[in-house]
């Protein structure tokens, strides 16, 4: 696709011995959210660094809006947070956000309004030694808003936020979204991820080994969902036996079925009339997608 | 990119200001500028010379070992530092150059150390004027030295970035800073010395030996200083070296230093994965 705003096609690094990338592909188009995981050491910061021209790839290639990475108009229009971020512990969060304003080319009367964006209004003249790793996090949040980005990088953002403010990055997350950002978040909270991404991609030593919406992937995957079934009365050993399904405490029967087999597996349940008092729906989740994918199975 | 050099810039001053470095140098320089003009005031009959003459002699051979030391002081960290603490890949993820990056800092740490060699020299200088007395001779030498001094730091603020970018590591880079230090100031002219005494006024000490002399950057602010002045000169006694060589020699070696070294700089930095 022609309007993609990264495209990374055949990417490979190798450091020493070690594979760190190989053979990687991806695209991000504008207002996608992208979750990026994988284990640690997988590649997932590295990738991230060769986008930035930071660090140089052995093979293949990577365009940011059409740009080369590390060019004058690629770093303008992709914004990044590092995974472990560090600012100058004497300088204010005022000061240091001016900094990157300036160098941005973003009007500095602004940065007042992303400290209050990133609820570090009433810190921004204290000097960042003093700040929490809450408080350091959301500073490095508070500059990727800056300018207005095309591509955001954002290295595991939630590390260090408390439950609230993790939730604020992700409503941050969406709004920069709507704007037409593209964002790539590589992360290991695979809950939030799942519920606030358009799409998973999964790195496994170094290879792509998953690349799509987490409906697709949990196609492909094959992996069961299962249904809850809480008996009426004595029922239960019967809907077991009828079933085959295991009992689990007492008054309920846990039955496993593919993603296919599920409707005709409700009919029959449900046929069975006054037996059944309930049914619980477990579909995979992204972690049993995760586990699925990233211990290779799903090649 | 001025405005990405001078953004920069801005944020070193802050820190410079901010950390007490600006203020720790002044007040070094004024120290040991006054002491030295103080203490060296008792010899100044016997020579015939005034006393900011004497003074001038003094803090120039101060200045060799100092303005070397602060400006070693202040780069090592600057850029090995920054990249250990993370901060370098995200300040090169915005659209500014390492070129740009290493100009803003060499200029936020420029104006630092010039402003405490002004303060500190100027003092000095205020202070034998005033018990001593002067003359426009002493007074062009008191300019000299504060502007070589400048220079002299610059040159090592340079080969600082350089070896910042370099090692890697703050703690690699101080250690690198200690030996380049002891090299330049120290063991270069222990090595001049001894190879002289071994030719014992031969063709190397004629010919080979003021060259190599004026290629160190510290000794070249040395035999600028002394060139330039006949009172500085004769209240050294290190005339010889400086009458063997054209007057440029000094100047210039001094003034393309700084410019070496940020080149290296720039070399090795633009190698430095952050
Ligand atoms: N500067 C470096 N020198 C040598 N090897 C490196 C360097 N940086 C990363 N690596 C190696 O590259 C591999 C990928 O590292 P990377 O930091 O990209 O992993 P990651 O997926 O971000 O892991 P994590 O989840 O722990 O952050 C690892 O095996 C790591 O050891
Ligand atoms: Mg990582």
């Amino acid at each position: 696709m022609a309007d993609s705003i990264l495209s990374i096609e055949n990417a490979g690094k190798s450091r020493g011995a070690l594979r760190v990338l190989d053979d990687v592909s991806l695209r991000a188009e504008p207002g996608q959210r992208i979750a990026l995981l994988g284990h640690n050491g997988a590649g997932k910061s590295t990738l991230m660094k060769a986008v930035l021209g930071l660090t140089t790839l052995d093979d293949g290639a990577i365009t940011i809006d059409g740009a080369r990475p590390g060019s004058a108009h690629a770093r303008t229009v992709t914004a990044y947070l590092p995974e472990a971020v560090a600012f100058h512990k004497s300088l204010t969060g005022r000061e240091q956000l001016t900094l990157f304003a300036r160098l941005a080319d973003c009007p500095v009367a602004q940065v007042a309004g992303y400290l209050n964006r990133v609820g570090l209004a009433g810190a921004a003249d204290r000097r960042i030694g003093t700040y929490s790793k809450g408080m350091r996090q959301r500073l490095g949040l508070a500059q990727v808003l800056l300018g207005r980005p095309k591509l955001a990088l954002l290295d595991e953002p939630t590390s260090g936020l408390d439950p609230i403010s993790r939730h604020e990055l992700y409503a941050i997350i969406d709004e920069m979204a709507d704007h037409g950002t593209a964002v790539v978040i590589a992360s290991h909270t695979l809950t939030e991820v799942e519920a606030r991404t358009d799409r998973i991609a999964i790195l496994r030593d170094g290879r792509l080994v998953a690349d799509d919406t987490l409906a697709n992937l949990s196609l492909r995957a094959g992996l069961p969902t299962r249904l809850r079934v809480r008996a009426h009365a004595d029922a239960a050993d019967r809907i077991a036996s009828e079933t085959g399904g295991t009992r689990v405490n007492g008054v309920s029967v846990d039955l496993l079925c593919t993603p296919d087999r599920k409707m005709a597996e409700l009919r029959r349940l449900s046929a069975m009339g006054e037996a059944v008092a309930d049914i619980e729906m477990h579909p995979p989740r992204l972690e049993d997608l995760y586990r699925h994918y990233s211990k290779g199975d799903g090649q | 990119m001025i405005r990405r050099i001078l953004a920069i810039a801005r944020i070193e001053a802050t820190i410079t200001r901010r950390n007490r470095w600006l203020l720790m140098a002044t007040v070094i320089m004024v120290l040991f500028a006054v002491a030295l003009t103080l203490a060296g005031s008792a010899p100044t009959g016997s020579l015939g010379v005034n006393m900011l003459t004497v003074s001038v002699a003094s803090m120039t051979t101060l200045s060799v070992y100092l303005a070397p030391l602060l400006a070693l002081m202040m780069a090592f960290d600057s850029i090995a530092g920054e990249a250990e603490r993370g901060g370098l890949g995200l300040l090169l993820s915005y659209p500014v150059s390492r070129a740009e990056i290493l100009l803003g800092k060499f200029l936020a740490h420029l104006t630092a150390l010039g402003f405490a060699m002004t303060i500190g020299f100027g003092t000095a200088g205020a202070l034998a004027a005033f018990f001593g007395g002067v003359d426009a001779a002493s007074l062009i030498a008191l300019l000299r030295l504060v502007l070589t001094s400048i220079l002299l730091g610059a040159a090592f603020l340079a080969l600082g970035y350089m070896l910042s970018a370099l090692a890697g590591s703050a703690t690699g880079a101080a250690g690198l800073s200690a030996g380049l230090w002891l090299v330049f100031v120290v063991l270069y002219d222990l090595g001049l010395l001894g190879a002289v005494v071994f030719d014992a006024g031969g063709w190397f000490t004629q010919q080979v030996f003021p060259w190599l002399m004026a290629a160190n950057p510290a000794d070249a602010f040395r035999l600028w200083n002394i060139a330039a002045s006949d009172g500085v000169a004769m209240a050294t006694g290190l005339g010889g070296a400086a009458a063997a060589l054209p007057a440029w020699v000094a100047p210039v070696s001094l003034s393309v230093w700084p410019a070496l070294g940020l080149l290296l700089a720039r070399r090795f930095f633009a190698r430095l994965e952050p």
